[in-house]
């Protein structure tokens, strides 16, 4: 058999496992993964299912704290319990049920109940990755909001309640540089060619060639050419709107070749130059999310405790400032096109060697400022700032509001909810209600319905009115959606769970590997109609 | 003790484990299916009549699994024709290290009846086709978690085979509502399938994206990208060597192995970078990304709309749901629309339209499966002339294959085929085969006579 010598790396076992996701967050995103540590409070049917899908894609490690003893109600939610283990302590069952899914993760459990280890020991919480609070009365969750607030580690509460889910992230700052986006157009710099694709281009012959080399050069330089031409023609100015851009297109065609017939030949490349029309002529810039981050006061003021995202960020800036010429570094990157293989290669170069000059550029300012700082050398790589210039049109900052402020009624949200609630299709209602369900439950000390449902209508209404007075709504609860919270009776519904878990799993992972914009900052499910919402407290 | 045989309701151990369900079937509330009536009843008929079929024992199939089974079904039979691979590891979770190489859902069996007592699920280590009507028409409610577009093609060819008319009446009775779930990467979808009554998979045939092909010349001649060298390695290299005497098996890592290599080289001598051995294991097998957090969100969204069809504690899903959480997360509920020409869900007659009688029968072929409507894999032809049944084409079968084969470099008009000539079609996609009415020009018909 005709079997060559080995001369593929060698494919590790972690690497074949985790093959599926690695392909969505790299290397690099999985190692943040593993080495992070993520603490679950409450292992009801919802938190195991987050954990769930977290030790599979392999966390480093998790801690789960819950108190309560197995009850045959866990049961019908929970698959990470099983029947012989009613009675015992929920924290140790889940978690060894959980470590059996993947012997790549650590895991242990606290057998006390959250609110006793908050008092006892203040700072247990502060040293996890991520902190995912299930079930957890208001009477906890506003001290664990307040010290996971101060201490920069971010909180992710969740309920699941009948046929509702919810979800709330608590952080501070949060800073992405891999958000990657669905859609994205090329980075081609038409508008604005850098020298060496002037250069490049300039020294092309369109006309000296022969049909087949000109039918294969890539659209790049042709839809360049014209444009110039047009430029030049126009004041130096682009074509702006619907008319010219349909008169730029017309130029183009033209230059397509005419056989002996006069009969235009068939070039997909001159093809593709027109289709791009639509996004090559626009002015290349910078989109308001990515200035408002060069402008913010975290870029602006740097100080030795700066992280290095932002310490990038201001090189990025002064970059911008001076060699850029108000332009973000070249992202390098070049679509396909039609084109033969040196003809696309050499542009495909082009394109990267400027984009190494760029990113070069700012490495060099970012070690500047470390220095200036005091900081180590270290603290920034060559490799940081190349993925950080690549990546500099989608970088995304979000800041968030801690969960006590927003349940301190002299938060203003008011305004907020009440235009929500007049809109019959929001589903701000629920928020409402599960805020109302937290009241109630402080109050009574059961959920409502959970075993009259007619009695807790009203109760429920009076403290939902309650919270609506407080917070300054006009708006009242309303009848049926008071009714249908009341008809849960605080049941779990292990299928709500599982969609909630899920979300919250992914919302951790985007956390964790700082890739992928996470919600900010509430999440709402209707199981019933199954819609979904986002508010921003 | 065997709980699954016995009666339900009060003699359940544990029946206090059903109590959160119980309050949400046993209580009437605002928002609850029009035909809605509160009743222990209901529970009863989840866990001990209503029969549920599960379609595929992986990413989805573990979490339709479970959630069915916490959701209190207990009479849940599970399909899959695959055996555990390392890489299911990290979403499959019902697998382990040592169950690598078993039946998917012999494994995802036998964990579920053992986590959840009274529960009792019927693994079938099989194809889909390899059951008949008889076997599909036990089922209340089928869910499907499949990878694959032809195979789900067939299963709703199946369902809808199963429907039967009274005097163009539709009798309930026949009707099996279908749950079908889909994921790639971070996007996902759940829709509730009523055939005959709702949109169907072949109804939204253009919601499946094109598989990405690249033209021959560029991967013969301009290679521009690494997978163009993979391409081209697997593709023509590939035959020419045939370094192994076989065809490419994407799980032989040897195969995996020789294809980069020679990928490399191609790609070195063309001077084109970025070729990695996860981009050439990614392009040989096709692999579709996949975590666990997506699928755990889908299968959810499908457990909870089988159990809405099962209890009518809701109206269900009306009729489809996207869902993506690349930028937070952002869902899509949708009505799609039943298409009134569908090859597999209208009862009108399908008219295949072609250009002339010139038209040779391998050109038909490619436009029954390059139309984005019919997008058939490799259909097989018979027609009726003067009464007589005629095989024009068949290529699943060697020998009738190569007797038919002369066929395809014949026109329509040679092989006596005329306007509202009838074509006999059967795909892969569907159990069934479809009838098209041949529409030509009449002046064509004229030519022949
Ligand atoms: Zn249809």
């Amino acid at each position: 058999m005709a079997s060559p010598a080995p001369k593929s790396p060698e494919q590790s076992e972690k690497s074949k496992k985790y093959d599926r996701q690695l392909r969505l967050w790299g290397d690099h995103g999985q190692a943040a993964l593993e080495t992070c540590h993520v603490c679950l409070i409450n292992a009801t049917g919802l938190g195991t299912e987050v954990l769930k899908s977290l030790v599979l894609p392999a966390i480093g490690a998790f801690t789960i704290v819950d108190g309560k003893k197995i009850t045959e109600e866990d049961l019908g939610t929970n698959f990470f319990l099983d029947v012989d283990s009613v009675g015992k302590p929920r924290a140790q069952i889940a978690t060894q049920l959980l470590l059996e899914l993947n012997p790549d993760v650590k895991g242990d459990y606290v057998d006390e109940c959250p609110e006793q280890l908050l008092e006892n020991n203040p700072n247990f919480f502060t040293h996890f990755t991520v902190v995912i609070a299930i079930a957890l009365s208001e009477r906890v969750l506003i001290p664990l909001s307040k010290s996971l607030w101060a201490a920069n580690v971010p909180l992710i509460v969740a309920k699941s309640c009948g046929l509702i889910g919810y979800a709330r992230i608590q952080l501070r700052e949060h800073t992405v540089v891999e958000s990657h986006p669905d859609t994205q157009n090329p980075d081609l710099r038409l508008d604005r060619p850098f020298p060496a694709l002037l250069r490049h281009v300039e020294s092309i012959d369109l006309d000296g060639m022969d049909l087949k080399d000109h039918a294969h050069v890539p659209y790049v330089v042709p839809l360049l050419k014209c444009l110039q031409a047009w430029r030049s023609q126009h004041g130096g100015n682009l074509p702006a709107n619907y008319k010219e851009k349909e008169n730029f297109r017309m130029e183009i065609r033209k230059c397509i070749r005419l056989n002996e017939d006069g009969v235009p030949e068939a070039e997909e490349n001159f093809e593709e130059a027109i289709r791009a029309v639509n996004f090559a002529t626009l002015p290349t810039g910078i989109s308001k999310d990515v200035q408002d981050i060069l402008k913010d006061d975290s870029c602006i003021n740097l100080t030795s405790k700066s992280k290095p995202f932002w310490i990038m960020a201001r090189a990025l800036q002064d970059f911008v400032a001076n060699e850029g010429e108000g332009l973000l570094p070249l992202r390098g990157s070049l679509p396909d096109m039609t084109a033969d293989t040196t003809g696309y290669i050499a542009l495909q170069q082009i394109y990267q060697q400027e984009s190494l000059r760029c990113a070069e550029i700012v490495h060099r300012r970012a070690q500047h400022l470390v220095h200036h700082l005091g900081l180590a050398d270290d603290l920034i790589t060559e490799a940081d700032t190349r993925l950080f210039c690549k990546h500099a049109s989608d970088l995304a900052v979000v800041r968030g509001t801690s969960i006590a402020d927003e349940y301190d009624p002299k938060t203003p949200n008011a305004s907020y909810i009440t235009q929500q609630l007049d809109d019959p299709t929001s589903l701000m209602v629920y928020y409402v209600m599960l805020r109302g369900v937290d009241k109630f439950y402080a109050e009574y000390n059961t959920y409502p319905g959970e075993f009259n449902v007619e009695a807790d209508i009203v109760k429920l209404k009076g403290c939902i009115s309650k919270l609506l007075g407080e917070w300054g709504c006009t708006s009242v609860a309303k009848d049926d959606y008071v009714h249908e919270i009341c008809r849960y009776g605080g049941s779990e519904w292990h299928s709500v769970s599982a969609f909630i878990g899920g979300c919250v799993a992914q919302e951790a992972i985007k956390l964790i590997t700082g890739q992928y914009k996470p919600v900010n900052n509430t999440f709402i499910y209707d199981a019933i109609t199954s819609n979904t919402e986002t508010f921003t407290f | 003790m065997d709980i699954g045989n016995e009666t339900l309701g009060n003699q359940d151990h544990l029946q206090r484990r059903w109590s959160h369900l119980r309050k949400l079937l046993e209580r009437s509330g605002p928002f609850c299916h029009p035909d809605f009536e509160p009743s222990a009843e209901i529970l009863n008929f989840v866990m001990s009549s209503c029969k549920v079929l599960v379609i595929g024992a992986g990413g989805l199939g573990c979490e339709l699994l479970k959630n069915l089974a916490l959701m209190g079904f207990r009479e849940i039979h599970v399909i899959d024709m695959d055996t555990i691979d390392l890489s299911n590891l990290n979403r499959q979770f019902l697998f382990r290290i040592k169950d690598i190489g078993k039946p998917k859902a012999d494994v995802a069996a036998e964990f579920i009846n053992a986590r959840i007592p009274g529960c009792k699920v019927t693994p079938h280590y099989s194809k889909i086709q390899d059951f008949d009507e008889e076997f599909y028409r036990q089922f209340h409610i089928i869910v499907s978690g499949l990878d694959s577009i032809v195979a789900r093609r067939w299963m709703n060819g199946m369902i809808l085979s199963l429907l039967s008319y009274n005097e163009g009446e539709l009798d309930q009775s026949t009707l099996i509502p279908m749950v079908d779930g889909g994921t790639e990467g971070f996007k996902g979808n759940a829709r509730v399938i009523l055939p005959g009554i709702s949109a169907c998979i072949e109804c939204t045939l253009d919601l499946f994206p094109p598989q990405v092909t690249y033209p021959l010349c560029t991967i013969a001649n301009t290679p521009r990208l690494p997978e163009h060298c993979i391409e081209y390695v697997k593709l023509i290299q590939w035959g020419k060597e045939n370094p192994f005497d076989c065809p490419i098996d994407g799980d032989d890592p040897n195969h995996i192995n020789w294809i980069y290599e020679k990928a490399q080289e191609r790609a070195r001598q063309f001077n084109i970078g970025g070729l990695t051995f996860r981009l050439v294991h990614g392009v040989v097998k096709n692999i579709i990304p996949a975590v666990a957090s997506t699928n755990a969100v889908i299968a959810a969204s499908c457990a909870t709309e089988v159990f809405k069809l099962a209890s009518s504690c809701c109206l269900p899903l009306n009729n489809y749901m996207v869902f993506n959480d690349v930028d937070g997360i952002y869902t899509y509920t949708y009505e799609a629309e039943k298409n009134p020409d569908c090859l597999a869900c209208s009862n009108n007659v399908k008219t295949l339209d072609v250009k002339d009688g010139n038209m040779k029968l391998q050109e038909l072929i490619d436009s029954l499966c390059e139309n984005p409507s019919y997008q058939m894999k490799s259909p097989g032809i018979t027609t009726v002339i003067d009464g007589k049944n005629k095989t024009l084409y068949l290529p699943l079968i060697k020998s009738i294959e190569e007797r038919t084969r002369e066929n395809l470099k014949k026109t329509l008009n040679e092989l006596g085929l005329k306007n509202g000539s009838q074509l006999i079609v059967a795909d892969v996609t569907n159990p069934n085969t479809i009838i098209f009415s041949l529409r030509m020009p009449k002046e064509n018909d004229m030519v022949v006579e």
